[in-house]
Formats: structure tokens, C-alpha cells, sequence
């Protein structure tokens, strides 16, 4: 626990410099100069879709990292935002599609699904451990039937599509290169929220009442409380996710939020790791690259590609079958390890 | 031993103590005909009792009595299966326990309850965030932040300013203990519950505990549960003994202690 737990000592601003570690400029200039040596399906569908996926996982992350709460409701609140978007701004559908300007339908599509995250949440957080998954996996797939039922709103089994985002400066942003900056933006900023909101007062209250909500409740702090706020913050990291999967896709259906789907974003989260933050984008990346090489894979050993979804969960077995705490609890055994070999009194390796 | 009443003084914030104190009347705190049944099992049953502001009084009885469970009710961990519990004069019987504390009422826990994946600056940190306003806040701590000032008033008012930084999971037992009061100290407390803190303590750690519970201002009440009779009758000016979950006998210390019954009943007979 300790290496999530921030120290609440005022610290320097989280953008200090001079405090980044090398393999963080790195992976950050790697990121950035990506479109130089990366093809544009790269790009797209590898690079852009893990970004997507992982802010969605993050969202779970926060919640089931930060705050002891699994919720299988993300996917869902992700969907609800991009349906929103499909509805007030424009589509294929223009009989149902409202056609409001970006500036508006934006907003409320963060808005509406933060308001029903939260909604969720404050049904959830007065159960805990299993009967929170069952709770969230219910509305979840409620959700998934009213939607696909449901033609007058959304459009039933067919959904919205041609959902395209706004030519912002005149730029076709789903071109992969604009798509995959958009994308990388939006996660870097969804991370640094995160990162931030851990190290706030919100944040380690979060994290108090992860640890002890019965202690946390004799030191003044509403416990309820601050697991609602945690699924509303959630929520929007979640749904400004779920408006850029919709681009991408250029549609949504209620298969965007199916049960497989929900399922998908807990299993990102756990693989890459619910400690820190960065788990859920090493997860999603992992799991896009399963979910695109999979069929490639079983094609060349004599299987139908349509049977990815089994190398999916044996790369999911397998992780977690190594490391509880996904590829990042086997990062932290790596480290520590090189620690327990670092020579006490030279300090090298032994 | 003055100066951690300095400190202490200075980091309880008497003025809003006395703000919160002045909407109210009569006793601190007020228990009447509380009864607390675990199905047909009665922890405690018809307990009546009331303490002064600022009076200090020590629960005593053997294991089993109903302390602890009386102290879960008085500050919302369970609700009274039948009574009311009133603080400063308000009716707290049915409130939350956040509710409970933001009214000034404190406690320490017989066995830590601490965060022990945090240091000790952050345990203390969200004693004082919690009956703060900012407890929802966004915004990181300045250096110049009220809270983390407390906090650090606090840490060396129960002198722990050395491990201010240590993880608390790193910490003596007897340091725990410390750390529980400084958590119980925090905000503006107008109502402690000591439940056993010198439970474990070395003669040194005890001696210090005396020291930290007598140097408390003079506004702030307590009720302490302690098993070691020389603390308790040392920090009490009042004793209630309870028996079967049951209010036994009340008085001064001395009276207590020269009690035949109490003697039988608590120390086995044979005590003089």
C-alpha cells in the first residue's frame, strides 16, 4: 500500500521537471515522435484503442485502486456519454440525432454520464465486495436491454452511426495521426488527473477509506460521501473515454456496452494492475494487442480466428497467475528482488 | 510536561471549542437507560449516565462488562438497541458516527486502528481534514495550510515529531498508542473515549500517556476505559464501575477503591 499512498506533506507541483525520471521523458518523446516510424493501423487501432480502453480501465482503477470499490459499471457510464453525443449532436441517424453544436452536446455528454455514474455509485457503495460487482453488472446489463430495445432514444439494436468528431481547426481528427494525438492527450491528462487527485485531500480520504472506512468514519469523514464522489470522478475520466471510442468506432450500438465489453475493462484493469495508474494503459495495450494479432496467431497454428477471445484469457490467466497484482505486481517483484541482490555495502548488483 | 499542554492547548483550538460549548447546556455527555442487545445477549443493559464538561472519569470493570460496547454506542459504531445518548445536550442516538464527531466527540481504539501504509504526518493529516471543511478538496496542501500546521502541533504535542515521517506500520506499539491520542486531539474535541490506552505500554510509555491525558485543557472531557488501576485512578476524578453491562457503583477514586463489593468483585477480595 505504502507505494501508492502519497505523503501529504506540501510537495512541489506535480509538474515539476526536474522530478520526471529519464524513462519517463523517454516513453514520452517515444510517444510523441510514434507517427514518424508507427503505420497509421498502428496508430489507429493499436495505439488510439489502447488509450480509449485505458482511460476507461483507469476510471475502474480509481475506484477499485484508490477507493477498495470493483465496479463493473465503467464500460457502461463510457457508452451512456457516447450515446449522448450520437443523440444531441449529429449521426447517420438523422431522424433521432438532435444536431447541437460540439460546445453543447460535449459538455452534457460528460455531464449526463457523471450524473449517472454517480447515480450508480450511490446505489453501490452501500454494499461492498462481490455484492458491489453484482449490483453494477446488473445495471450494467440493464442498461445493455433498454438500449437495445429502445428505439425512440437510441435506436435500438442498430444504434447511432457515422458519429464523427467536430473538424476542430479545419482537422479530420479521425485521420490516425490527429486521432492518435487526440487520443494521447486525453490519456496523459486523464493519468495526471488521477495522479493529482491521490495526492489531494479527496484523494487520501479516498484511500483512508479504502484501508478503514470504520476508522475514517470516527475521524469525521462520511464514508458513503466520498465513494459517491469517487464514482462521479470516475465517471468523467470514463466517459471522455467513452466519446472518443465512439469516434473511432464512428458509431455506437448497445454491443459498446454488452456484458463481454464490461467484462474487457475489469480484465484490462486487473492485467496491467490496479496499484497505480499506469496499470490500466499497460493493460490495455496488452489486451489490444492480443485482441488485433489474436486471430493471426490462431490462423497460423490451424484454429479459427474467431476464437481470439481464448488467447485473450489465456494472456489473462497467465498474468494473473504470476502476479496477482498484474504486470505492474511483477514489476514490483523485479524491483524488489534487485534490491533484496544490491550489494549492501557497494551497492551494485551481487 | 507544560510544554505538551501548551501544545496541546494551542492545537485544540480552544476558540472554536468554546463556540461549539457555548450552544450547549447541562452535561457533556449524557447516556439514559441505553441498552445494546446482540440477539438475545444484552452487552450492556439500562445504562444511565451523565458527565460534566471537562470532567474526566475512568469506566472500570472486568472483561465482559460492556465497556468497549458502550463506547461503540455512544459514538455510532452501534446503535443503541433502546435509549438516548445525548451530547452537549443534542440528541445523538440515531446520528452517523462522522455526524457524532463533527460534534465534537472523540475516541481511541482499544486495538489500533491506524493507517498503517501511511506516516504518521498523513495519519494525523486526515484526523484534522476530517472535521475540516476541506475534506473534499482538489487542491494539494500549501506549506502555509492551516491542517498541515495542526497536524504538525499535534505530532509534537504527543511527541512524536522524530517519526513524523515514519511509516506507521514502522512504529513501537507504545508510539501507536501516542499516535491514536494525537488523532483523538485533533480539530476542536470537545469529548474524548480513551478505550485502554495504555494497554501494552512500558512503565516509561505509561508515565508519558499520564502526562499527555493530564495535560489535556481543562474544557475537554474524557471517559477513559483502562485496565491498569494506578493510570486510571491517577487521570480520574470520577469512576463508573460497570459489571455484567451494568452501571455497579459510582464515586470518587478513593471511594471506589476502598468499596468492599468493588474490592470483592474486581480485585477477587484479599485487597485491603
Amino acid at each position: 500500500m505504502a507505494d501508492v499512498l502519497p505523503t501529504v506533506a506540501p510537495r512541489k507541483s506535480l509538474l515539476a521537471l526536474e522530478r520526471i525520471p529519464a524513462p519517463v521523458w523517454v516513453l514520452g518523446l517515444l510517444l510523441l515522435a510514434m507517427p514518424a516510424f508507427a503505420s497509421n493501423f498502428v496508430l489507429f487501432q493499436i495505439f488510439g484503442w489502447s488509450f480509449i480502453l485505458g482511460m476507461i480501465a483507469l476510471s475502474l482503477m480509481v475506484l477499485a485502486g484508490y477507493g477498495g470499490m470493483v465496479s463493473l459499471i465503467q464500460m457502461t457510464v463510457a457508452a451512456l456519454a457516447g450515446y449522448v453525443v450520437a443523440i444531441l449532436g449529429t449521426s447517420g441517424v438523422t431522424q433521432i440525432s438532435l444536431g447541437w453544436p460540439w460546445w453543447l452536446y460535449i459538455p452534457l455528454a460528460i455531464l449526463i454520464a457523471a450524473v449517472f455514474g454517480t447515480l450508480v455509485g450511490a446505489l453501490a457503495v452501500r454494499t461492498e465486495g462481490i455484492y458491489t460487482i453484482m449490483i453494477t453488472l446488473a445495471i450494467a446489463a440493464a442498461f445493455f436491454y433498454f438500449t437495445r430495445q429502445n428505439y425512440g432514444i437510441f435506436n435500438g439494436y442498430t444504434g447511432f452511426n457515422n458519429v464523427i468528431p467536430p473538424a476542430w481547426f479545419g482537422v479530420d481528427w479521425r485521420q490516425a495521426v490527429p486521432f492518435y494525438y487526440m487520443t494521447l492527450a486525453c490519456a496523459v491528462l486523464s493519468y495526471l488527473a488521477v495522479l493529482w487527485m491521490s495526492r489531494t485531500p479527496f484523494g487520501l480520504a479516498l484511500q483512508g477509506v479504502r484501508d478503514n472506512p470504520r476508522r475514517m468514519a470516527a475521524l469525521g469523514f462520511s464514508v458513503t460521501a466520498h465513494r459517491i464522489v469517487a464514482y462521479t470522478f470516475a465517471s468523467v475520466i470514463a466517459a471522455v473515454g467513452g466519446i472518443l471510442l465512439v469516434w473511432q468506432n464512428a458509431q455506437v450500438t448497445p454491443g459498446t456496452a454488452g456484458i463481454p465489453q464490461v467484462i474487457d475493462i475489469l480484465v484490462i484493469a486487473v492485467v496491467g494492475g490496479l496499484k497505480r495508474p499506469i496499470g490500466p494503459f499497460i493493460g490495455a495495450l496488452i489486451y489490444a494487442i492480443l485482441s488485433v494479432f489474436a486471430s493471426d496467431i490462431l490462423h497460423a497454428i490451424g484454429m479459427s480466428g474467431e476464437r481470439f477471445k481464448l488467447v485473450v484469457g489465456l494472456g489473462f490467466l497467465a498474468v494473473v497467475g504470476f502476479s496477482p497484482d498484474g504486470v505492474l505486481g511483477l514489476w514490483d517483484k523485479y524491483q524488489a528482488r534487485r534490491e533484496a541482490n544490491r550489494d549492501p555495502l557497494l551497492g551494485g548488483g551481487r | 510536561m507544560a510544554q505538551a499542554r501548551t501544545a496541546i492547548v494551542r492545537t485544540a483550538d480552544r476558540s472554536a471549542a468554546e463556540r461549539l460549548g457555548s450552544v450547549s447546556t447541562g452535561n457533556a455527555l449524557e447516556l439514559r437507560g441505553v441498552t445494546k442487545l446482540f440477539g438475545a445477549l444484552a452487552a450492556i443493559s439500562d445504562v444511565t449516565l451523565s458527565v460534566r464538561p471537562g470532567e474526566r472519569r475512568a469506566v472500570l470493570g472486568s472483561n465482559g462488562a460492556g465497556k468497549t460496547t458502550l463506547f461503540n454506542c455512544v459514538t455510532g459504531d452501534f446503535l443503541p438497541t433502546s435509549g438516548t445518548i445525548r451530547l452537549f445536550g443534542e440528541d445523538l442516538t440515531n446520528f452517523p458516527a462522522h455526524e457524532r464527531i463533527r460534534r465534537g466527540l472523540r475516541r481511541t481504539y482499544q486495538i489500533s486502528l491506524l493507517f498503517g501504509g501511511m506516516t504518521v504526518a498523513d495519519n494525523v493529516y486526515l484526523a484534522c481534514l476530517g472535521v475540516s471543511r476541506g475534506r473534499f478538496s482538489l487542491l494539494r496542501p500549501r506549506p502555509s495550510d492551516a491542517i498541515v500546521a495542526r497536524a504538525h502541533e499535534l505530532i509534537e504535542a504527543v511527541h512524536l515529531t522524530r517519526a513524523r515521517d515514519t511509516l506507521v506500520s514502522a512504529l513501537s506499539y507504545g508510539q501507536q498508542r501516542q499516535l491514536e491520542i494525537a488523532l483523538a486531539l485533533a480539530g476542536a474535541p470537545r469529548f474524548i473515549l480513551f478505550d485502554e490506552p495504555a494497554a501494552g505500554l512500558s512503565p516509561t510509555e505509561r508515565s508519558e500517556l499520564v502526562a499527555i491525558l493530564s495535560g489535556l485543557p481543562d474544557h475537554i472531557g474524557y471517559i477513559i476505559i483502562e485496565h491498569d488501576m494506578d493510570v486510571a485512578l491517577r487521570v480520574a476524578e470520577s469512576v463508573t464501575m460497570m459489571h455484567n453491562g451494568r452501571v455497579f457503583k459510582e464515586g470518587t477514586p478513593e471511594e471506589i477503591e476502598n468499596d468492599a463489593e468493588v474490592q470483592e468483585l474486581y480485585l477477587g477480595g484479599g485487597h485491603g
